[in-house]
């Protein structure tokens, strides 16, 4: 198990130094700098001050300097400054809307394997019968349908016809002055939307890979053997099959990171909700080179870590990794 | 006597026709490429042309979507998407079907430290929360129709990479790669000629789904305003301005959604009827 930890971190190393050069070729092979962004706002700026501009970012150096530069300063975990107004350092900016996100993304998450898993399994147990077909169509449609569209009708539905739920923001105007428990329900409330709907967003998938891992397992002979010595067959799934077909569920874990980051993009832009992917949105819009590639490397680094939590896992659970075989 | 016969193509069209979902998907899928063709000849109006006298209408005989908040048919636009959706599904989904057969094909047949590079990237590539990295370049450029298909293809290789190589792996210590190989064929010749044809079939299956997901990735990036600019009209943008009047005019809300919807679904359907088809084990 040991071996097997120390293997898998050291290949890490190769996978971030990979991160950090496909990050930084990405931003500067686009056309236009920023120092021209910041330039263009104020035509008094003459061609002197966008050279110490330029100097001052470090943007007149060649491009491998630039990287190592760069680089040596991720590896103390200085990201630099943002370009916005502010200039503040980009690590703070992070720092501060990276718990809303997470947190977002982890409730979804949690909801999304503790719905999936039980539509999965009961569409394998019945499979071909009615409720199968009808979980179908349902995985189908969810599969189809797109995040935004879905956040846009239901902020509709629920926010303007029913009003029944806040469609904008985290918080209500003035909620600072109320006691901790309606300041936290009325978090829980701005939030049910876009929790509902980022859970909904990868349920289809999950109970998918779900249904079709049980039913593999459900036709391996062991189980036969299980059902021919007369184990009754709630055993025989709960007991004898779910375990062998969550083991390649928990590497799709790790696999589903990216997708819930990425959208967190599209369901923080919608909701105006200030987390990490509405300051990415921002940082991309307003060409804030330092934050983007910031974002970037510290999105892939979560799921990295995801990614290693999830073989982890896995080596936990199959006895042939943590015993030191496979 | 000449139904007799059975290829190979005729048995997996046989699988696929039998499976009614898969079947409807296609016709869908068909009618809409037919529908964005002759687009002109489908709806009496231009997708472009602004009437100040006829603002957000609800659906009627004559305007079947209704209009928009600058007085266009929503149909003809919805139609006029189509064309949109359509394209940059299949150029992304092509360039990334090219992208990642070929470095599936070598990372697969050479092994050694080409496959450790060529997967390792994959892995790399497969850390970036995607639609984080396509923001990024899109924005960074300025936004075109042509930079989204080529960006979406260039952030999708990476599923096709490692089922090529899954394929190469297995048919590369075969019989008749060995018999090319004593025949004199040179590397080149085997890996393209022996081996990608055989290889090709998962592919199929990952590239249809590949053009729903690419539909659906630009029809969210047209929605946040990076993606397709107006007055090109794609159903992403086309639900831009449904967002900011879907207090007063649902219907421009809800039918290029549907839109997207169905032509997603429609893929999704064929794709899964493909690998069912090309499996006969999976019925």
């Amino acid at each position: 198990m040991a071996n097997y930890l120390i293997k898998r971190i050291l290949m890490l190393i190769p996978l971030l130094l990979g991160i950090t050069l496909i990050t930084f070729t990405v931003i500067h092979l686009a056309p236009g700098e920023p120092v021209e962004m910041q330039t263009a706002m104020s035509p008094k700026a003459s061609a002197a001050s966008r050279a110490r501009l330029r100097e001052f970012y470090g943007l007149d150096k060649p491009l491998p300097v630039q990287y190592g530069m760069w680089l040596s300063n991720l590896s103390r975990l200085d990201f630099g400054r943002s370009f916005a107004p502010d200039n503040r350092p980009v690590l703070d900016k992070i720092k501060e809307r990276i718990p809303i996100t997470i947190s977002l993304n982890v409730i979804a998450l949690i909801l999304e394997f503790g719905l999936a898993l039980p539509i999965g399994i009961m569409a394998a147990v019945h499979r071909d019968t009615l409720l199968d077909r009808a979980i179908s169509v349902f995985v189908f449609v969810g599969f189809a349908v797109p995040t935004f569209w879905l956040a846009l009708l239901c902020m509709y539905l629920f926010g303007v016809k029913l009003a029944w739920l806040p469609i904008s923001g985290i918080h209500s105007l003035g909620s600072d002055q109320w006691s901790f428990f309606w300041r936290s329900a009325d978090l829980a409330r701005h939030l049910v939307l876009p929790i509902a709907i980022a859970t909904f967003g990868s349920l289809a998938g999950l109970s998918r890979y779900m249904r079709s891992t049980m039913i593999e397992v459900l036709s391996q002979d062991y189980i036969t053997t299980a059902r021919a010595k007369g184990v009754r067959e709630r055993v025989v799934i709960y007991r004898h099959a779910l375990k062998n077909a969550l083991l390649p569920v928990i590497t799709l874990l790790g696999f589903s990171l990216p997708a819930l980051i990425g959208g967190s993009v599209i369901f923080e832009t919608i909701f105006s909700i200030p987390g990490m992917g509405q300051l990415f949105y921002q940082g991309v819009m307003a060409r804030d080179y330092p934050l983007v590639m910031g974002i970037l490397v510290i999105g892939a680094c979560l799921t990295l870590i995801g990614n290693l939590l999830a073989d982890l896992c896995y080596a936990l659970a199959d006895p042939r990794i943590r015993h030191g075989r496979g | 006597m000449r139904d007799q016969v059975s290829s190979p193509y005729r048995e997996f069209w046989q699988r696929f026709t039998s499976n009614r979902f898969a079947t409807a998907g296609l016709v869908v899928i068909v009618v809409l490429f037919l529908l964005s063709l002759a687009a002109a000849l489908v709806t009496p109006y231009s997708p472009d042309t602004i009437d100040a006298w006829h603002v957000l209408l609800p659906p009627s005989a004559s305007h079947w979507f209704g209009t928009d908040e600058l007085g266009r048919d929503v149909f003809t636009r919805v139609v006029y998407g189509a064309r949109v959706s359509l394209k940059v599904g299949f150029v992304a989904v092509g360039i990334a079907v090219v992208i990642g057969t070929v470095i599936g094909l070598f990372a697969g047949f050479y092994g050694g430290w080409i496959d450790s590079v060529l997967m390792r990237l994959v892995d790399i590539m497969l850390c970036f929360p995607t639609f984080f990295l396509i923001l990024a370049v899109i924005a960074m450029l300025e936004p075109s129709i042509w930079y989204i298909m080529v960006i979406i293809g260039l952030t999708g290789w990476m599923g096709v990479a490692r089922l090529v190589r899954a394929e190469v792996l297995s048919l590369k210590s075969r019989d008749f790669i060995l018999a090319a190989r004593v025949l004199g064929a040179s590397d080149l010749r085997i890996i393209f000629r022996h081996i990608l044809p055989n290889a090709l079939s998962p592919v199929l299956v990952s590239a249809t789904l590949g053009v729903a997901g690419a539909i659906l990735t630009e029809s969210a990036l047209s929605f946040l305003g990076i993606g397709v600019q107006p007055p090109t009209p794609s159903w992403g943008n086309i639900l831009t301005s449904g967002k900011d009047y879907i207090e007063f005019a649902w219907w421009l809300s809800l039918f290029p959604g549907v839109a997207i919807l169905v032509t997603v679904l429609s893929y999704n359907l064929v794709g899964e009827g493909i690998r069912d088809a090309l499996d006969p084990r999976r019925q």
